[in-house]
């Protein structure tokens, strides 16, 4: 999917040669050190930044770099962000139907119901009619998912989706993202957590100073790390 | 004092100096959002012009830019609308109050747009919508519902500001002030109060509306 990827932020080389193929169906976490680079990756693979060398293809199709091509693009590539982002001033069953009608050119009515059925599904279906404020930061999140599901993406990315949120409320959003991996989503997710990691993951890639250090099972990369940095970085968050 | 307000014809003055004021408001509104939509569009061209425009006439005087439309426009180049004198006056005294006041109101929208976290836009590219649509369903109603209050603040402005249209002989309030005082000197002073009331009704129910209105349409985060 990535190949030989590069991006800078001025001097600074963010993304170096990465190169990632996700399969479809995968699972795979990113992990890795504050700065390494994980959020840019995440937004460089639906092209929120653009990126300076390289090629990102999606079922072999390049990624187009403008325009109206690049927005029906981005809509099969579900996101979903680490401050969940829900529009401030639409509910939260037109927070999920906004994409599908405008973008998908769903009638209004489909798009209601088949929203309906994601909330029902991420249970937040008796919020329907609130707005994003007045729900907790676990409820949002869950309805961020939704908005994204709403689009049927090909490939869904979590950047942080849990590291805003109480710790009560983690375990609420890790459910639902488990679940989505057993159903045979793509993912990819950026994320801390181990445990969801071991239970959900595919495949683990470490990244450090914007470049793939190592990738290995989750077992495997937790219980015998082969690089440095990664031994380096696991012994920083185990100890928490 | 009759014979004050029959001569004078306040009510006249009051309906013209309305119509100065509404029509005004109509032309920023429109003008200020377009300017706005300029200015935070990805064009550079675009944003470049509308904050040319923003510079320019904000620090201009808005009797500059009313003589220029009145003399320089309509006698000088002889750019005519409508045929009697008056529905002319008027029509370039609503073009110029509008011209000056949009900079205002697209001032206030971007300040209503800089409320809008980053990751709003963000959230709506990423499910798919192209940037006019980004921009109708997702900036735009939340820029204008932030913007509601400072958009008030022009709006009570503008409807003083009508009064320079006097300079160019509009038969508004102001004018009748000073051509009344001239003819009615010991009614001065209910002259000052009667003009004062007259800018009192139309100003007053508009801040406490936009006061009433920027609390219920207030975006909560
Ligand atoms: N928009 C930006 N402009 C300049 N530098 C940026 C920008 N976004 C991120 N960076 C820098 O790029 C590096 C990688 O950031 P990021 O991808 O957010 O890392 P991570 O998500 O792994 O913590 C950091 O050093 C960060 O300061
Ligand atoms: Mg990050």
């Amino acid at each position: 999917m990535l190949s030989g990827v590069n991006k800078h932020f001025g001097d600074l080389h963010v993304l170096q040669d990465i190169d990632l193929t996700i399969h479809r169906g995968e699972v795979v976490i990113v992990i890795g050190p504050s700065g390494s680079g994980k959020s840019t990756l995440c937004r460089t693979i639906n092209r929120l930044e653009p990126y300076e060398s390289g090629s990102i293809t999606i079922d072999g199709k390049e990624l187009p770099s403008e325009g109206r091509e690049l927005a029906r693009l981005r809509a099969d590539v579900g996101m979903v962000f680490q401050s969940f982002n829900l529009f401030a001033h639409k509910t939260i069953l037109e927070n999920i139907t906004l994409g599908p009608v405008k973008v998908r050119k769903q009638k209004p009515e489909a798009a209601r119901k088949r929203a309906m059925e994601l909330l029902e599904r991420v249970g937040v279906a008796h919020q329907a009619e609130k707005y994003p404020a007045q729900l907790s930061g676990g409820q949002q999140q869950r309805v961020a998912i939704a908005r994204a599901l709403a689009m049927e993406p090909k490939v869904m990315l979590f950047d942080e989706p849990t590291s805003a949120l109480d710790p009560e409320m983690i375990n609420e959003v890790l459910d639902v993202m488990t679940d989505l991996a057993r159903e045979g989503m793509t993912m990819v997710v950026v994320t801390h957590e181990m445990g969801f990691a071991r239970k959900a993951a595919n495949r683990v890639v470490f990244m450090s100073d914007g470049q793939v250090v190592e990738q290995a099972d989750p077992e495997t990369f937790f219980t015998a790390p082969r690089s440095e940095r990664a031994r380096d970085f696991l012994g920083k968050i185990l100890t928490h | 004092m009759a014979e004050m307000l029959e001569r004078a014809d306040f009510l006249a003055a009051f309906w013209m100096t309305l119509r100065l004021a509404v029509l005004g408001t109509v032309g920023a509104l429109l003008l200020g959002m377009v300017v706005a939509i300029m200015r935070v569009s990805p064009f550079t061209s675009l944003q470049f012009f509308a904050r040319t425009y923003v510079t320019l006439i904000r620090n201009s005087p808005l009797t500059l830019i009313l003589f220029f439309c009145v003399f320089g426009l309509q006698n000088s180049l002889g750019m005519r609308v409508g045929d009697d004198l008056s529905t002319q006056n008027l029509f370039w005294g609503v073009v110029a109050i509008s011209v000056y006041h949009a900079s205002f109101i697209a001032e206030a929208l971007r300040s209503g747009v800089n409320t809008i976290p980053l990751g709003q836009a963000e959230a709506a590219r990423a499910i798919g919508l192209p940037f006019g649509a980004s921009l109708r369903h997702v900036i735009m109603p939340q820029a204008v519902r932030g913007a509601v209050a400072p958009v008030g603040n022009v709006i009570i402005a503008l409807t003083k500001n009508t009064t320079v249209a006097a300079t160019v002989g509009i038969a508004e309030l102001a004018s009748r002030m000073k051509t009344s005082i001239e003819f009615f000197p010991n009614l001065l002073y209910l002259i000052f109060v009667l003009v004062a009331v007259c800018f009192v009704v139309l100003t007053l129910p508009t801040g406490l509306f936009f006061t009433w209105l920027s609390r219920k349409v207030a975006v909560q985060r």
